[in-house]
């Protein structure tokens, strides 16, 4: 079958901050590149970010080194971030935040006219001795639009070719793996499309919605992992999610951790300020995976608010009006949209939510994707014309638990690093693999199943029921045997996934194809995750388990590594080797 | 409760039609997306944007009951009197205004066109230096209620002039944009950005009839950042 071809050297997949700082170096450089995504650049889920950006520019403390937030990042991760790439991070983040600052970014100001930086959850100074650090640089509560906007805006002045709304369905490679591009469809018209290109960008975002309750935006399905583990390409630490402390009850939507970095606290029913019990220094600005596991003892415990007892509350009515209109003006509109509740009278009803996927594609600071010469063990090798930055990648920086605020500069840092990496090659010349018609073919079997699908289940029940599976076998506490039970109902789910029905054929703005493209990453990424988390046999970081409930340097200091073609789980060694300071060695974890 | 939803499929249809859904709302005061999602359940064939789901990203600007606005953060009890208790239906249409794709999903292109024209960012010919430009709270502050914009064009699709004008008139999203930059210490441009906007069109065929006011979902006004720039071109002509 012969589609129409469209050819760059380079592609890059998703238009949310990662995305967006890489194209922008490309395009800077003057090669032919192209940015594809599914919704209008603004909207995607960066937009979504409020708390801020973590980075040791020394504002809030003109002492504060870099070095500092590298140890914070480590003991975060619990150990299994890799050294050089945190290093690489910490190390080169202030370059980063800077430029976004001169490219119009309107952070919030102190009194010397420097950026604001507030408190965040895990920060130190003077590694972990001198007390709590102020290092996430904000723009009040809504640091993520301003850095989306502020990047849509640089791309606007430097000429990005953009392809919004069109959905990227399926990676194509040749007969030897070599990445040569996707197969897309452009949304509003219906037509499928083969970009071609040199370099095949992934910066696809999470995919928080194979959870039924998440604080991610409803276009988070995970499709770059679902397409890399489509094209055979494993996922590391895809265990490893992340659950928000405050996520509103009920509605899932976030209120960002700067509440607590303000100055706010949670309270159980009996008004309890509780985390002085589990976290008796950091309290509630100890890590996130800390602060949630806290939050269910007490709600398990029979201390939760609600007729339910399924919540407790985040209490930040003392911080008085003006702290909470000028500082935290956007959680002040969410709390009365979707709590019903204004925070400076009453306190918020909040509960762990589904929020980060720390693992995904494993890649290298560069962004190359990475993997291993025997499927799920043996030696990392690269994934030809395949790169992968933000949510989407696993580089890995958050190892098991990421710290609040460095997922923003992971994405300019990195995006800006594949960037720069993808030029310099291209430059050198880079290979176009080219792909057989039959390769072509076998990317578009997939789009073609749904469109020749007759009969079968909806799309919208058999997503509600993956979610809820994942909800229930795969949440904040995990135990062998439930995950189990996990794994063979999303194996029954796969079977009916793939018999399931597309009723709507009809080409333009077909949003219900999208949706059921959608669903067979969902898939995807629930399996991948189920499996690595009933494989990795320990406790660590946002994997904690009541088998297995202590950390096993032994036999688990180390990534895992999921093999989709046998469906396997094996591992990956973690870099204890930064370049310039010395390993950070693994201790006990507490706050 | 009932819904009203304006249907259009250029494939099949000829003219748009308005078809009616019956929807259990078990009497929740739910949000207008959450109804969508419903109706979706029962007819997929039915297609709106959306992403967010929490009033940040924009997409899902559109027309309920005559008035426009983000479906996910206006619940039902806000729409009109009546609709949450089912006395009257829910009425949907895609935003005013712009070509329908399809069903509520409209053609953004003139909008973003709009938006293309102000040169929304930042420009500054000095070198930079190796931290941030340093900027006071007070010059900080002058962006607030400008830089929150979404980009969801509820304002410009409600605006008369953008209507007749939606090529020659920036109407008030883009305006407001301008204004962001014109009023950010850091940025260096403001004659040539006025220079711009000085003709009978771009801006001053806005009439201060400040529906753009009273629909923003962010609670901005565009009305009076024009305002600001209609002064600072008075000035600047002295
Ligand atoms: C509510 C909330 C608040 C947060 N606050 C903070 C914070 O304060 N600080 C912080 O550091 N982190 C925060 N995070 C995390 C952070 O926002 C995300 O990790 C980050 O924005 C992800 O960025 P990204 O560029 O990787 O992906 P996204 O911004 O999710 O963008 C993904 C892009 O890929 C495109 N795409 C996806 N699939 C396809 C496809 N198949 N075809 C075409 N295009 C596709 C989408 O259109 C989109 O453009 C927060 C997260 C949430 C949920
Ligand atoms: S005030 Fe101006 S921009 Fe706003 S709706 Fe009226 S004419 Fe349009
Ligand atoms: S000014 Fe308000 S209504 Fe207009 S586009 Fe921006 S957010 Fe939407
Ligand atoms: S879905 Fe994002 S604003 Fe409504």
């Amino acid at each position: 079958m012969s589609i129409r071809t469209i050819t760059f050297d380079a592609i890059v997949v998703g238009g949310g901050g990662a995305g967006m700082r890489a194209s922008l170096q490309m395009a800077q450089s003057g090669f032919k590149t192209a940015l594809i995504s599914k919704v209008f650049p603004t909207r995607s889920h960066t937009v979504s970010a409020q708390g801020g950006i973590t980075c040791a520019i020394a504002s809030a403390d003109p002492n504060d080194d870099w070095r500092w937030h590298m140890y914070d990042t480590v003991k975060g991760s619990d150990y299994i971030g890799d050294q050089d790439a945190i290093e690489y991070m910490c190390n080169v983040g202030p370059e980063a935040v800077f430029e976004l600052d001169h490219m119009g970014l309107p952070f919030s100001r102190t009194e010397e006219g420097r950026i604001y930086q507030r408190p965040f959850g895990g920060q130190s100074k003077n590694f972990g001795e001198g007390g709590q650090a102020a290092r996430t640089c904000a723009a009040a509560d809504r640091t993520g639009h301003a850095l989306l906007h502020t990047l849509y805006q640089q791309n606007l002045k430097n000429g990005t070719q953009f392809y919004n709304e069109w959905y990227a369905a399926e990676l194509v490679k040749d007969a030897d793996g070599n990445v040569c591009g996707v197969i897309a469809i452009d949304i509003e018209s219906g037509e499928t499309v083969f970009f071609k290109a040199k370099a095949t960008v992934f910066a696809t975002g999470g995919s928080g919605r194979i959870y039924a309750s998440t604080t991610n935006a409803l276009i988070n399905t995970g499709d770059g992992v679902g397409m890399a583990l489509r094209a055979g390409l494993p996922v590391q630490d895809i265990e490893m999610w992340q659950f928000h402390p405050t996520g509103i009850a009920g509605a899932g939507v976030l209120v960002t951790e700067g509440c607590r970095g303000e100055g706010g606290y949670l309270i159980n029913k009996d008004g309890e300020r509780f985390m002085e019990r589990y976290a008796p220094n950091a309290k509630d600005l100890a890590s996130r995976d800390v602060v949630a596991r806290s939050m269910m003892m007490e709600i398990l415990d029979g201390r939760g608010a609600g007729p339910d007892g399924d919540h407790v509350f985040l209490k930040l009515d003392h911080l008085g009006e003006e702290v909470l209109h000028s500082r935290l003006p956007g959680i002040c509109e969410l709390a009365i949209t979707f709590a019903q509740t204004d925070p400076v009278k009453e306190p918020i009803p909040v509960v762990p939510t589904c929020h980060y996927m720390m693992g995904g594609i494993p890649t290298n600071v560069h962004g190359q994707a990475i993997k291993l010469s025997g499927g799920h063990e043996g030696e990392d090798q690269f994934v030809n014309g395949l790169f992968a930055v933000g949510e989407v990648a696993c580089v890995s920086v958050h190892g098991a638990n990421r710290l609040g605020g460095n997922s923003l500069l992971d994405l300019v840092v990195f995006g800006r690093a594949a960037g720069l990496f993808i030029e310099d090659q291209l430059r050198q010349g880079m290979t176009q693999y080219e792909p057989t018609d039959a390769d072509i073919d076998q990317a578009l079997a997939r789009v073609r199943r749904w469109d020749e699908s007759s009969g079968g289940e909806s799309v919208s029940a058999l997503r509600k029921e993956l979610q809820s599976v994942m909800q229930n076998h795969f949440g904040v506490f995990r135990k062998g045997d439930l995950m189990a039970e996990g794994v063979a109902k999303l194996a029954d789910l796969r079977e009916r996934i793939s018999k399931a029905h597309l009723d709507d054929k009809s080409k333009p703005f077909n949003t219900a194809r999208i949706e059921a493209l959608e669903l067979d990453n969902l898939l995807e990424v629930a399996e991948a995750t189920a499996i690595a988390a009933e494989g990795r046999t320990e406790s660590r970081g946002a994997h904690s388990r009541y088998d297995y409930p202590d950390r096993d340097d032994e036999n688990w200091l180390c990534h895992s590594i999921f093999d989709p073609t046998a469906k396997k789980l094996g591992k990956r060694e973690v870099n204890f080797k930064p370049k310039t300071v010395d390993t950070f060695q693994p201790k006990a974890r507490t706050y | 409760m009932k819904v009203s939803i304006y249907r259009y499929n250029p494939e099949t249809d000829r003219e748009p039609s308005m078809k009616e859904y019956e929807v259990d709302t078990q009497g929740k005061d739910l949000m207008v997306l959450d109804i969508l999602a419903l109706v979706k359940e029962q007819d997929e064939s039915m297609s709106y944007r959306r992403s967010c789901r929490e009033g940040v990203c924009g997409s899902d600007g559109m027309n309920m009951n005559g008035k426009n606005g983000l479906a996910c953060i206006t619940p039902l009890s806000q729409v009109a009197p009546g609709v949450l208790e089912g006395k009257k239906p829910l009425i949907l249409r895609p935003l005013p205004g712009l070509p329908v794709i399809r069903d509520l999903v409209v053609d953004m292109g003139m909008f973003y066109n709009q938006y293309e024209k102000v040169q929304p960012f930042l420009q500054n010919n000095t070198p930079a230096p190796a931290i941030e430009r340093l900027q006071t709270p007070e010059d900080r502050a002058k962006l607030d209620g400008l830089y929150e914009c979404i980009l969801c064009a509820c304002c410009s699709t409600s605006c008369p002039s953008f209507w007749w004008n939606p090529d020659k008139f920036l109407g008030p999203a883009a305006l407001l944009q301008s204004y962001r930059f014109l009023a950010d210490s850091r940025d260096n441009a403001t004659e040539e950005r006025l220079s711009k906007l000085d003709d009978p069109f771009s801006l001053f065929r806005c009439h201060g009839i400040m529906n753009c006011v009273s629909v923003c979902p962010k609670g901005l006004n565009p009305t009076r950042a024009i305002g600001h720039i209609r002064s600072m071109l008075l000035e600047r002509g002295i």
